[in-house]
C-alpha cells in the first residue's frame, strides 16, 4: 500500500492499463502537452507518445464521437472531458451512439469506451461549471456509471472501467484530486463494478451516498457519534450496476435511510434509491427515506449563496435526526 | 485544393470491343459494367419490394427509400476493397446490400424478425454487418460522421491501409458534427471519404433555404481538405471521383469531401409525400428523366454492351431474390421475450443490478 492522491491514483490506473493493453488510448482537451487541465494525465504523453495521448481541439461532440467509432472497430478509447459540464455538447454520441450500439446491432458490435472527468461543484465556479450530472447518465440503459470517492476507489474503478466491454462513465471530482489515501500497489488491483463499500459501520441510521459526498457523510457521522448516534455510511461507488444487496443489508440493519447526493433532487439518484428501498425492503423501514441534495437552483456564484445551495453536513445531520424522530 | 475532373486512365483494362477503349464507358469491361447495373437494379427492386411490404403493414416505423440515388452508392462502392468500411445514416438499405449483406437478412430486419441482421432490434434505420464491415445505420442526422473519423483513427492507429466511406445527406452538412469531424480528419490526416448525397431536400426543406453557401464541396476549403463534385446520377462518374479519393486516403491518409448531386424520387420517408408544398410534380418528373438505371441501360445498349435478353434475365434473377427475401422475412419468427434484455450490455457484471424494472418478474411471465 502506498499513500497517494486521488489524482495520482487515476494517473497510475491510466498508465498501468495503457501499458497492459496497446489498444487503450487517452484523448481529450489538454491531456498531452499540458499534462491535463487537472494534471491527471501528467507524464503520459512522454511515456506513450502522441497517438496514444491525444490533444484535441475544443470539439467535444467530435472527439467523443471519434472515440465511439474507434471503439466500434476494436480500440479502447478513454475520452476525457475537461469537466462533465462540457460533455453536454457530446451526449448525442454517448446516449444515441455508444449506449445503443450493442443493442441496435443485435450484439454484433460492442463499444468498450470510457468517458471520464471531474463532475460536480468546486468553489465559486457558478452555474455552468458546477453540475453533478451522474443521475442523467445513469438514466440510460447501455451505459455504466461509477463515482469513486477515494484514491483507492478511483484507481480500482477506473481500471475496471477500462477493462469493461461496455461504455463506462467515470465521474471524478476536482475537490477530490488532492485528497490522499492508501492505494494497493498490485497492478491488477481492480474494484469490480457494482460493489458498494461500507465506509463506516453503524447501527442507528444508514447514509447512502456516492462520490465526494462520502466525505460529507463521514463528517456528519463523526458529529452524530458525539451525540451517541451510530451512523453507517454506505458508498455505492457504482450507480449502474447498482449494489442493491448492500443497500438492503444496511437498511435491514438500521431500519432508517438517508440518501445524500451532490446533484439536484428531482429525478435524482436519491429518488431512485428511495423507490428501490421501498420496493425491496419496505418492511424493514421504521421511517420514510430522507433525501439530501443540492438546492433546486442553478449553482450561484456568491460564496454564501453557494454554501446554501450545496448539501452540507448540517443538512445531513438534520436528515438523520428526522428519520430517527430525534 | 479542389480536385479536377481528370479523365480516369489507369483503370482502363480489357479493351471493350475491337480492342478499342470506350471513353464513355470509362474503359470498363462488360463484366464490370454488368456488375454495376446488377447492383443498382438489385437496390431498386429491393426498395420496390420494401415499399410494397410497407404498404400492407409488414414493415413498420420510419422507412426511407433510396430510389433515384442508386448510382451514388454503387459507383462509389466500386472503388472499395471488401475489407474497407462503410458507415451511413438511415437511408441505407441499398448500401447494406451493396456491401455484401444478403437481401434476406436485410428484409428480415425491416420486418422486425429474429433473422434480421440486427435480430429485429434495429429496423430500417439500423442495419449492420460486422462480417462485411458495414457499420450502419444511424438515425440522428450527422451522428455517424464523427464515428467515421474514429474508424479512420483506428486504421491509422493500427497502421492499416483501409479506408472508410461516410455517407450523409446534404442536410447533415449543417450539423456541428460535420464540421467538427472534417476538422479532425484533416488535422490528423485520417483515411475517410465523406460523401454528401445532395438530393437537395432535407425532408421538405430545400438546400438553398438551409445553407448560406450553395456549393457543398467548397465547405472543405475551410478545413484545407480536397473536395470534388460528382454526378450522383451517373454511376461511372461516382466511381471515378471516389477512386481518386480512395487512392489519396489509402496511400497518403488524406480525407476528401465528395458532393454527389442526386435526386430522390420518393418522399423523405414512406410517410412523406413525393411532392407537394416543397417541390412540384414536374420537378420530380424532370429528375426521373435522368433515372440513373435507365440512363445506364441506355448507355450500355448504345455501346452494344447489353442486350434485352441479358437485361431481362438479370431483372428476373433480381426479382426472384427480392421475392425470396420477402418470403424469408415473412416466415422468420419475431424475436421472443428472451431478446428484450439481451444485448443491452456486452458484459453483464457479476455484481449489482443493471436493470431496474424487476427483470426477474418480466422473465417469469
Amino acid at each position: 500500500m502506498a499513500v497517494m492522491t486521488y489524482r495520482e491514483a487515476l494517473n497510475q490506473a491510466l498508465a498501468e492499463e495503457m501499458t497492459r493493453d496497446p489498444d487503450v488510448f487517452l484523448m481529450g482537451e489538454e491531456v498531452g502537452m499540458y499534462n491535463g487541465a487537472y494534471k491527471v494525465s501528467k507524464g503520459l504523453l512522454e511515456k506513450f507518445g502522441e497517438m496514444r495521448v491525444v490533444d484535441t481541439p475544443i470539439t467535444e461532440l467530435g472527439f467523443a464521437g471519434l472515440g465511439v467509432g474507434a471503439a466500434m472497430v476494436g480500440l479502447k478509447p478513454i475520452i476525457e472531458f475537461m469537466t462533465f459540464n462540457f460533455s453536454l455538447l457530446a451526449v448525442d454520441q454517448v446516449f444515441n451512439s455508444a449506449a445503443k450500439m450493442h443493442y441496435m446491432t443485435g450484439g454484433q458490435f460492442t463499444c468498450p469506451i470510457v468517458f471520464r472527468g471531474p463532475d460536480g461543484a468546486a468553489l465559486q465556479l457558478s452555474a455552468q461549471h458546477s453540475q453533478a450530472l451522474e443521475a442523467m447518465y445513469s438514466h440510460f440503459p447501455g451505459i455504466k456509471v461509477v463515482v469513486p470517492g477515494t484514491p483507492a476507489d478511483a484507481k480500482g474503478l477506473l481500471k475496471a472501467a477500462i477493462r469493461d466491454k461496455d461504455p463506462v462513465c467515470v465521474f471524478e471530482a476536482e475537490m477530490l484530486y488532492n485528497t490522499k489515501g492508501e492505494v494497493p500497489d498490485d497492478p491488477d488491483f481492480i474494484i469490480p463494478l457494482g460493489v458498494a463499500d461500507v465506509k463506516r459501520e453503524g447501527s442507528d441510521v444508514s447514509i447512502f451516498t456516492h462520490g465526494k459526498m462520502v466525505h460529507v457523510a463521514l463528517q456528519a457521522a463523526q458529529q452524530l457519534e458525539k451525540e451517541g448516534v451510530q451512523v453507517e455510511v454506505v458508498d455505492l461507488r457504482s450507480l449502474r450496476p447498482l449494489d442493491i444487496e448492500a443497500i438492503v443489508a444496511s437498511v435491514a440493519k438500521t431500519h432508517r435511510a438517508v440518501y445524500l447526493e451532490e446533484g439536484w433532487g428531482y429525478a435524482g439518484i436519491g429518488v431512485t434509491i428511495s423507490s428501490l428501498i421501498q420496493e425491496y425492503a419496505f418492511d424493514e423501514l421504521d421511517a420514510p427515506v430522507a433525501r439530501v441534495h443540492q438546492a433546486d437552483v442553478p449553482m450561484p456564484y456568491a460564496k454564501q449563496l453557494e454554501k446554501w445551495a450545496k448539501p452540507g453536513v448540517e443538512r445531513v445531520i438534520e436528515a438523520c435526526n428526522r428519520v430517527m424522530y430525534r | 485544393m479542389a480536385t479536377t475532373r481528370a479523365t480516369a486512365s489507369k483503370t482502363r483494362s480489357d479493351p471493350a470491343k475491337n480492342g478499342v477503349v470506350v471513353e464513355a464507358l470509362h474503359g470498363l469491361d462488360k463484366e464490370t459494367l454488368h456488375g454495376l447495373l446488377y447492383q443498382m437494379l438489385l437496390g431498386r427492386r429491393f426498395e420496390e419490394k420494401t415499399a410494397e411490404a410497407y404498404a400492407v403493414g409488414k414493415i413498420g416505423g420510419f422507412c426511407h427509400l433510396y430510389i433515384g440515388q442508386e448510382a451514388v452508392t454503387i459507383g462509389s462502392f466500386a472503388a472499395l476493397r471488401p475489407d474497407d468500411y462503410v458507415i451511413s445514416a438511415y437511408r441505407e438499405h441499398v448500401q447494406a446490400l451493396a456491401k455484401g449483406m444478403s437481401a434476406r437478412e436485410v428484409m428480415a430486419e425491416l420486418y422486425g424478425r429474429i433473422d434480421g441482421c440486427s435480430r429485429g432490434k434495429g429496423g430500417s434505420m439500423h442495419l449492420y454487418s460486422a462480417k462485411h464491415n458495414f457499420l450502419g445505420g444511424w438515425g440522428i442526422v450527422g451522428g455517424q460522421i464523427p464515428m467515421a473519423a474514429g474508424v479512420a483513427w483506428k486504421i491509422k492507429y493500427r497502421k492499416e491501409d483501409g479506408v472508410i466511406l461516410c455517407f450523409m445527406g446534404e442536410a447533415a452538412v449543417n450539423q456541428g458534427a460535420f464540421h467538427e469531424s472534417l476538422n479532425m480528419a484533416a488535422l490528423w490526416k485520417l483515411p475517410v471519404i465523406f460523401i454528401v448525397e445532395n438530393n437537395r431536400f432535407g425532408m421538405g426543406t430545400a438546400w438553398e433555404r438551409a445553407s448560406s453557401l450553395y456549393d457543398i464541396s467548397q465547405k472543405a476549403n475551410a478545413y484545407d481538405m480536397p473536395s470534388a463534385v460528382a454526378d450522383g446520377m451517373d454511376v461511372l462518374d461516382m466511381r471515378r471521383v471516389t477512386m481518386e479519393a480512395v487512392e489519396r486516403a489509402r496511400t497518403e491518409k488524406i480525407p476528401t469531401l465528395i458532393e454527389a448531386r442526386c435526386h430522390r424520387f420518393m418522399g423523405h420517408s414512406m410517410s412523406d409525400p413525393v411532392h407537394g408544398v416543397y417541390r412540384t410534380k414536374e420537378e420530380v418528373e424532370e429528375a426521373k428523366s435522368r433515372d440513373p438505371i435507365l440512363t445506364f441501360i441506355h448507355l450500355l445498349k448504345e455501346h452494344d454492351m447489353l442486350t434485352d435478353e441479358e437485361l431481362n434475365a438479370m431483372d428476373a434473377e433480381i426479382k426472384e431474390i427480392c421475392e425470396d427475401s420477402a418470403n424469408f422475412a415473412d416466415e422468420s419468427p419475431e424475436p421472443g421475450l428472451e431478446e428484450l434484455y439481451a444485448h443491452v450490455y456486452a458484459e453483464e457484471n457479476e455484481h449489482g443490478l443493471l436493470f431496474f424494472d424487476r427483470k426477474d418478474r418480466l422473465e417469469a411471465q
